[in-house]
């Protein structure tokens, strides 16, 4: 049980990582376009792509 | 909504944007080693611009039709504009490296595809470092050397395949910047990541409160719930506070007063039970209500503001220009803020007027409703004032300037932005009030019942009181109610958008939900509207001043001359005919009569061009013999002088491919249908024959259109009117709904309540359905959230549902008004 001490404070600090993930995801732009991204990977190699 | 649409034959249409090719001789170009046709030159121009960047596999990819380039007799010279000294300052960035970014607006995107067309064929030029676009908001960030490339060559490569692009101005307040709603995600965020932790935490809690926790670990629980708590309550809950505290100012009672209350009583009491280390804690409920709260609002804010996006295209987001006549008569293409007082500028017929000044040439009307909320247009002479904001009618104008600066401007935008702000359908401002009402009997309610169950119940606590009057406030919020109108109106106008029907006021699904009887204009609705010139007769012999030119093209260059800065299909097709190269003759003394024609000196010679009867009438002329009429010929327009009758030109249309399928389906939803149109020539019946719409007018002047639509009000029918023509506006105004085309004159759009963009006709019919669908899924929510309320308030007030069980309550019945709006995406509104 004494382990409890410990664990509680780190998923503390797990939170705060993740909140602080999400504060740079939105401010980085991350959420900004989520129509396009998903078929970029299509568009980059059309070279490659060509029978 | 993605499905790739390949064109292997362009059989069906323009191979770029996918309109109906044109009669005669095919425009065509090589792709691919396949030859593919085009409806214009302008199409071809930017098929050409693409394959030889090596760029063709664009076509390969994109999801949607591109856009129909804009052709523009002036080439690219007012892109110059943007290499001034004075405009780069304010729309450039200088960077420290020397290179120089640009954010811009860019118009045409249609699909994930165009991002990668824009992206390799800016990044492939000269200078350019960095090239970033967003699909969803269509912008762009370029970044590039100034040494190596002018701004304007930038925008004219952008043009060069199909996309208008507009510098935005980083100083500007941008009315489209997407700042608030990535605060609100980060609220939301925090408030979620919240309440999955505290909600975990409350079950070891409540667990433990069976199984005999040991107080210390309830103790550390208890702490570790307060920690997570404490950055919801006083970061992703303060848009409650601040909205329940701006009502309470303005002594208005807003559902964000019993919300900020129920939270900050219940996190105060949970602090207040932690630091003594006894009594309940309620954290759990604080977070799981904030979150769902935010997340039935960011939702809506999300539906809203794609809303927003398509309704400020490019054009709106504009810095105004304008076009200065200097005092030798030349003409230069300027923006606002190069004009100085006293300096003439020329305002085309149905241009907005972008500043405040007085008419020193030309007479006509204006369209003041935005201002004045006049809606007839105001007769405005030589001398008389004009303001921005305003909309000119038929005529060209000569202002000069009598108040500079974009103060007028601007002030009119907001004016604008403020009345659209402020048309809250009927059915969202009786829900307001229906809440405000709400929240004043839910507050007085909770303070009763917290006065009972302190004072007078049979074992009088003022703990009991307080987490009974808690459960009230929470259990009853009515957030289900307000978000019932506001969820399913944004929800169907998304889906309308995606439809390609841009709702500019949300009044109108209200409305359209009642519509029993559409009427269409017909050229440019029912018909494509491209007109093409087929035939030029010349009818009697021209005056003698101008025999050294070639008999065929003499009446076609004063026709031109004519419909010079006109946006009539007929003008489009005789400026298509004349061609680039040749210049225009000049007019003087303009004058378009709606609905009749145009009239004007070119050359010293009185000429007008019009409806037969009209110059019949205007000239004292005999009606001149009609042509035999040929199924490819849809209407006809004479050029007259007092010498007599001159050319008779003919112009052929097609109907829209998606006019027959439309017409059948408004039909089998028992639609009355009618057709109202200006077109006075036997021809246009024949052209409608297909769709066999008993209830046809021809020769219709806009005022007798007016009449006929009144008759049909009068009868108690719910009008629709569709229409795209400048003689519509008045029509559209009185209509009970009013659509436009897309590409329809900007007066007439200004004045309808929903544009339809991809000018497909059957999305009409789904329009239909869906406002009616609409309608009842907002019943259903009202019925539901009333219902729900009506339940709840008597079981909480008696202290059977605990803070807990009362948030768990008051969150699904939100989500489920949510998801009940919801549903109204992506159905099948074809059946």
């Amino acid at each position: 049980m004494q382990s409890l001490y410990f664990l509680i404070p780190l998923s503390l600090v797990v939170i705060a990582g993740a909140v602080w993930l999400l504060f740079w995801a939105v401010k980085n732009g991350q959420y900004d376009d989520l129509d396009s991204e998903a078929e970029r990977i299509l568009f980059e190699d059309e070279r490659g792509s060509e029978e | 909504m993605n499905k790739p649409v390949r064109r292997s034959a362009a059989a069906d249409g323009c191979f770029h944007c996918g309109l109906p090719l044109p009669a005669g001789a095919p425009i065509e170009f090589v792709i691919s080693g396949a030859s593919q046709q085009f409806c214009c030159v302008g199409c071809q121009a930017v098929a050409s611009a693409i394959v030889s960047g090596g760029l063709e596999s664009f076509y390969r990819f994109r999801s949607a039709d591109s856009g129909r380039p804009d052709q523009r007799p002036d080439g690219d010279a007012d892109l110059a504009v943007w290499d001034l000294a004075e405009l780069a300052d304010e729309y450039l960035q200088h960077n420290e490296d020397g290179t120089v970014s640009a954010n811009l607006a860019v118009d045409g995107i249609t699909c994930a595809a165009c991002n990668w067309l824009i992206e390799k064929h800016l990044g492939e030029l000269p200078g350019v470092l960095a090239v970033a676009v967003n699909g969803t908001t269509h912008r762009a960030q370029l970044r590039w050397q100034p040494a190596q490339a002018a701004f304007s060559t930038l925008l004219a490569a952008l043009r060069a395949i199909g996309y208008q692009a507009t510098p935005l101005s980083p100083f500007a307040r941008d009315k489209t910047s997407d700042q608030p709603l990535k605060t609100m995600l980060l609220r939301l965020g925090v408030a979620g990541l919240a309440m999955m932790q505290a909600g975990m935490v409350a079950i070891a809690l409540y667990a433990g409160g069976y199984q005999d926790i040991d107080p210390h670990w309830q103790q550390l629980l208890r702490w570790l719930s307060w920690a997570l708590v404490t950055p919801v309550v006083f970061y992703s809950a303060l848009p409650f506070y601040r909205a329940a505290w701006r009502a309470l100012r303005l002594g208005q009672l807003v559902m964000d007063l019993p919300v900020s209350l129920a939270i900050v009583l219940a996190y105060a009491a949970s602090c207040y039970a932690t630091l003594r280390g006894g009594g309940e804690v309620y954290y759990d409920s604080v977070s799981m209500f904030c979150f769902f709260l935010l997340l039935g609002r960011f939702v809506e804010a999300r539906l809203r503001y794609r809303n927003l996006l398509a309704l400020y295209s490019a054009d709106e987001l504009l810095p105004p220009t304008a076009v200065r006549v200097a005092a030798d008569g030349q003409q230069q293409s300027v923006t606002l803020r190069q004009l100085v007082l006293g300096d003439r500028v020329r305002v085309y017929p149905r241009q907005a007027i972008r500043c405040d000044g007085v008419v020193v040439a030309g007479s006509g009307s204006v369209e003041e409703a935005l201002l004045t909320g006049e809606a007839a247009p105001q007769p405005k002479r030589v001398g008389d004032s004009v303001s921005a904001g305003t909309l000119n009618g038929d005529n060209p104008l000569l202002i000069e300037l009598s108040a500079v600066g974009q103060q007028t401007q601007l002030a009119a935008i907001m004016r604008i932005a403020e009345q659209a702000a402020a048309d809250k359908p009927a059915w969202v401002a009786q829900a307001d009030r229906l809440a405000g009402r709400f929240v004043a009997a839910v507050l007085l309610c909770a303070a009763a019942v917290m006065l009972y169950w302190s004072l007078w119940a049979a074992q009088p606590s003022l703990e009991h009181g307080f987490w009974v009057a808690l459960s009230v406030l929470v259990v009853t919020c009515p957030c289900a109610l307000s978000l019932a109108t506001p969820t399913a109106l944004a929800v169907a106008a998304g889906e309308l958008r995606r439809d390609g029907l841009l709702v500019t006021n949300r009044h109108c699904l209200e409305r359209m939900a009642a519509v029993s009887s559409v009427v269409f204009d017909k050229t440019g609705t029912l018909t494509s509207g491209q007109l093409e010139l087929v035939a030029c007769h010349a009818l009697t012999a021209l005056p003698p001043a101008n025999e050294s030119q070639p008999d065929e093209l003499q009446p076609l260059a004063i026709a031109v001359a004519l419909e010079q800065g006109g946006r009539h299909p007929v003008a489009e097709a005789l400026r298509r005919a004349m061609g680039a190269g040749d210049t225009t003759a000049l007019v003087a003394e303009q004058q378009f009569v709606a609905g009749a024609g145009v009239s004007g000196t070119v050359a010293g010679i009185a000429y007008a061009l019009g409806r037969a009867d009209w110059l019949a009438d205007r000239f004292g002329l005999a009606p001149p013999v009609a042509g035999a009429g040929t199924a490819a010929v849809s209407s006809q327009v004479w050029l007259a002088a007092n010498a007599g009758w001159l050319a008779r030109f003919e112009f052929s249309d097609q109907l829209r491919s998606s006019a027959p399928a439309a017409v059948a389906a408004l039909r089998a939803d028992h639609q009355q249908l009618a057709v109202l149109s200006g077109d006075p020539s036997p021809q246009a019946a024949a052209l409608l024959a297909p769709l066999a719409i008993v209830d046809q007018q021809f020769g219709q002047r806009p005022e007798q259109k007016l009449q006929q639509l009144c008759s049909r009000q009068q009868r108690g029918e719910v009008v629709a009117m569709v229409g795209d023509g400048i003689n519509d506006v008045p029509v559209l105004r009185c209509a009970d709904v009013s659509i436009a085309m897309g590409r329809a004159a900007d007066l007439t759009q200004l004045a309808a309540d929903a544009l339809l963009l991809g000018n497909d006709l059957q999305t009409l019919p789904r329009a239909l359905r869906l406002a009616r669908r609409t309608r009842r899924i907002i019943g259903q929510n009202i019925g539901w959230a009333i219902g729900y309320n009506l339940l709840a308030l008597p079981l909480a007030a008696a202290g059977f549902v605990p803070p807990w069980a009362a948030a768990i309550g008051m969150s699904s019945s939100s989500l489920i008004v949510l998801l009940n709006a919801l549903r109204l995406r992506r159905r099948d509104l074809n059946g």
